[in-house]
């Protein structure tokens, strides 16, 4: 089950972050071998380096337009790893989106997002209704939040495709 | 209302006479594809049977084949699933290929059909008038049940107009596009391409072009039948099969006219592919590597450009040309044509099928100041190796005349 309300820091990302910056091919792809916690230290290698490093649990990643473009690759899936909670952007790539639903991870569409936070302040979200505050500003603005009825918010709500599948007992 | 094709083919699909934009429906799919971790999940679900066996197909393309001992157990797991879940579309070194080369040269994508499969570039499927699109994790649901859901897309149409000029091809169409309108413009959206130069183009070109589709956002992408489709099926398909076409009062959220007379090729800068230039403002910019193959560009018609570039030249000294068909079919045509002779006569290295260095797995990683010029699909930063590397995207024939000059080249002038 994932909570209504998720709290956390943020940490600020730019447009078109792909899943190869995410999770890098020559990490991710090719070395099987590496764990997931070892894999997820390569996240955002090219770009940012010393990020993965730094991430703690329950932090959140806030981004400008087409986040998780490329690759279908499961980038959800190192970003959860390392303890991210929530993503919201201004836009987000069509299967990203859907790996994150399937994956039990939280993501948000909210345009002008990051004009509202500074890296390092604390985001309040309510996935359910799009309603996000500035918890060190005050300022509050609002995304789009899945219809409650939808199946990706079914499949959220349930922690994910596989719990979901658990849940159903359809197998 | 009428409908365009890909809500045609969603309401099909899903039992409906209509569908529109916005709604949620549960459609049944025709194909879909798994990988190690797909069967892994089914394991730890406890299921012993998939929907149907028939209608799942399992390639090792990523770093076929495996490079190291991790990727080599991985694909070990999978022989090994396939056998368990008597799945018997499986493609054995020597008689594989790129998935989305493969699929519709196995005659397992069908005009009409919808299709979910593991790997973004499943929107290349379009070419031959399916509604395909990328998933990952929702395969097991696939596996499960023969069904997914989906929220019906808004579509964008292009209407593609102008005789392509000579040594531009169907990516260049797709490259001028992403240029134009750049990398989200589909996001959650389908994509027609229509007009008389997508008529006009070859079953090769069109493929192009739904396969980078991926790389505007797109859902789906798809494009009408024609004789051109049908012919390539002839005698590797023996379903009946359904061709759709958009209604005349069809709605559309956006239309765009793209004419590309006088067009130049194209060539996608770092580290996006919609930083898109034509060829002649990148003149002269030194590579070390050229590559000629992936999904997007490596069919008999990419190689027999790439022949007809380099015939009686040489590939630079300071650059490696790598030739990469994306299937054993492919390969053995290009073969039997001549062209791996007149390739590597000029000092071109021929490969097996494989994604190899498109997604920086084997067969050509970049090292760090290292620059290619690549027939594949993206450039994003550390795609093809090294994060200090670069990739700049063209077709076969603008790839061929650099790998000649050792700097980017205008074929026109090769
Ligand atoms: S060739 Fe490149 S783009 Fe195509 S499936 Fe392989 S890795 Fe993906």
């Amino acid at each position: 089950m994932i909570s209504n309300i998720i709290t956390g820091k943020v940490w600020k990302f730019s447009d078109n972050i792909s899943t190869d910056l995410i999770m890098p091919g020559f990490a991710a792809l090719s070395r099987p071998d590496l764990s997931p916690e070892e894999a997820a230290q390569y996240c955002m290698y090219s770009n940012r380096p010393d990020w993965a490093a730094m991430v703690q649990k329950g932090d959140v990643i806030i981004a400008g337009k087409n986040f998780g473009c490329g690759s279908s690759r499961p980038a959800s899936r190192i970003l959860k790893t390392l303890g991210i909670d929530l993503v919201v952007a201004e836009s987000i790539a069509r299967i990203f989106f859907r790996n994150s639903i399937n994956l039990g991870l939280p993501v948000l569409t909210c345009l002008n997002i990051l004009d509202a936070f500074d890296e390092g302040d604390i985001i309040e979200a309510n996935i359910s209704t799009g309603e996000i505050k500035n918890l060190t500003s005050g300022k509050t603005i609002l995304g789009e939040a899945l219809p409650e009825d939808s199946p990706p918010m079914e499949i959220l709500r349930a922690g994910g495709i596989i719990p979901m599948l658990e849940n159903e007992k359809c197998i | 209302m009428g409908m365009t094709m890909v809500e045609k083919i969603l309401a099909t699909h899903s039992g409906r006479d209509q569908v529109v934009p916005g709604e949620y429906v549960w459609a049944k799919i025709d194909e879909t594809n798994a990988m190690t971790d797909t069967f892994e999940d089914l394991e730890r679900l406890g299921v012993k049977k998939v929907w149907d066996p028939d209608k799942v197909y399992c390639v090792s393309d990523h770093s076929a084949p495996p490079a190291n001992i991790g990727t080599a157990e991985e694909v070990r797991k999978l022989r090994e699933y396939i056998k368990k879940y008597k799945i018997k579309n499986w493609f054995e070194y020597g008689r594989h290929g790129i998935v989305h080369q493969i699929n519709p040269e196995m005659g397992f994508v069908r005009p009409g059909e919808l299709i979910a499969m593991i790997d973004s570039h499943s929107t290349t499927y379009g070419a031959f008038n399916a509604a395909s699109c990328a998933i990952y994790m929702d395969a097991v649901y696939v596996l499960i049940t023969g069904k997914l859901w989906f929220k019906v897309p808004e579509t964008i149409r292009f209407d593609i107009c102008g005789k392509l000029p000579e040594f531009c091809m169907g990516k260049d169409i797709i490259l001028k596009i992403a240029g134009l309108y750049g990398t989200d413009i589909a996001i959650y959206k389908a994509v027609e391409f229509m007009g008389p130069t997508i008529k006009d183009l070859s079953l090769s070109g069109r493929w192009t072009i739904c396969n980078m589709a991926a790389e505007i956002g797109s859902k789906f992408a798809i494009m009408e039948a024609d004789e051109k489709v049908f012919d390539f099926l002839k005698g590797r398909t023996d379903k009946p099969y359904i061709p759709v076409s958009p209604d005349p009062d069809a709605a559309y959220c956006q239309r765009y006219t793209v004419d590309v007379t006088n067009m130049s090729p194209m060539v996608a800068c770092p580290h996006d592919p919609s930083n898109v230039k034509p060829v002649e403002e990148v003149k002269g910019i030194k590579i070390q590597q050229a590559l000629v193959g992936s999904c997007t560009n490596g069919r008999l018609e990419d190689f027999e450009m790439a022949a007809r570039i380099i015939k009686g030249k040489k590939v630079h000294p300071d650059v490696r040309l790598l030739v990469i068909p994306a299937s054993m079919e492919v390969w053995r045509a290009a073969m039997h044509a001549g062209y791996f002779d007149t390739l590597t006569e000029a000092g071109a290295l021929i490969c097996h099928p494989t994604c190899g260095p498109c997604a920086g797995q084997h067969l050509g990683v970049l090292a760090s100041g290292e620059r290619c010029i690549s027939t594949t699909n993206r450039n994003f930063q550390g795609r093809m190796g090294s994060p200090q590397s670069e990739v700049y995207l063209a077709n076969p024939a603008t790839v061929t005349a650099s790998a000649i000059a050792g700097q980017i080249a205008d074929p026109r002038e090769a």
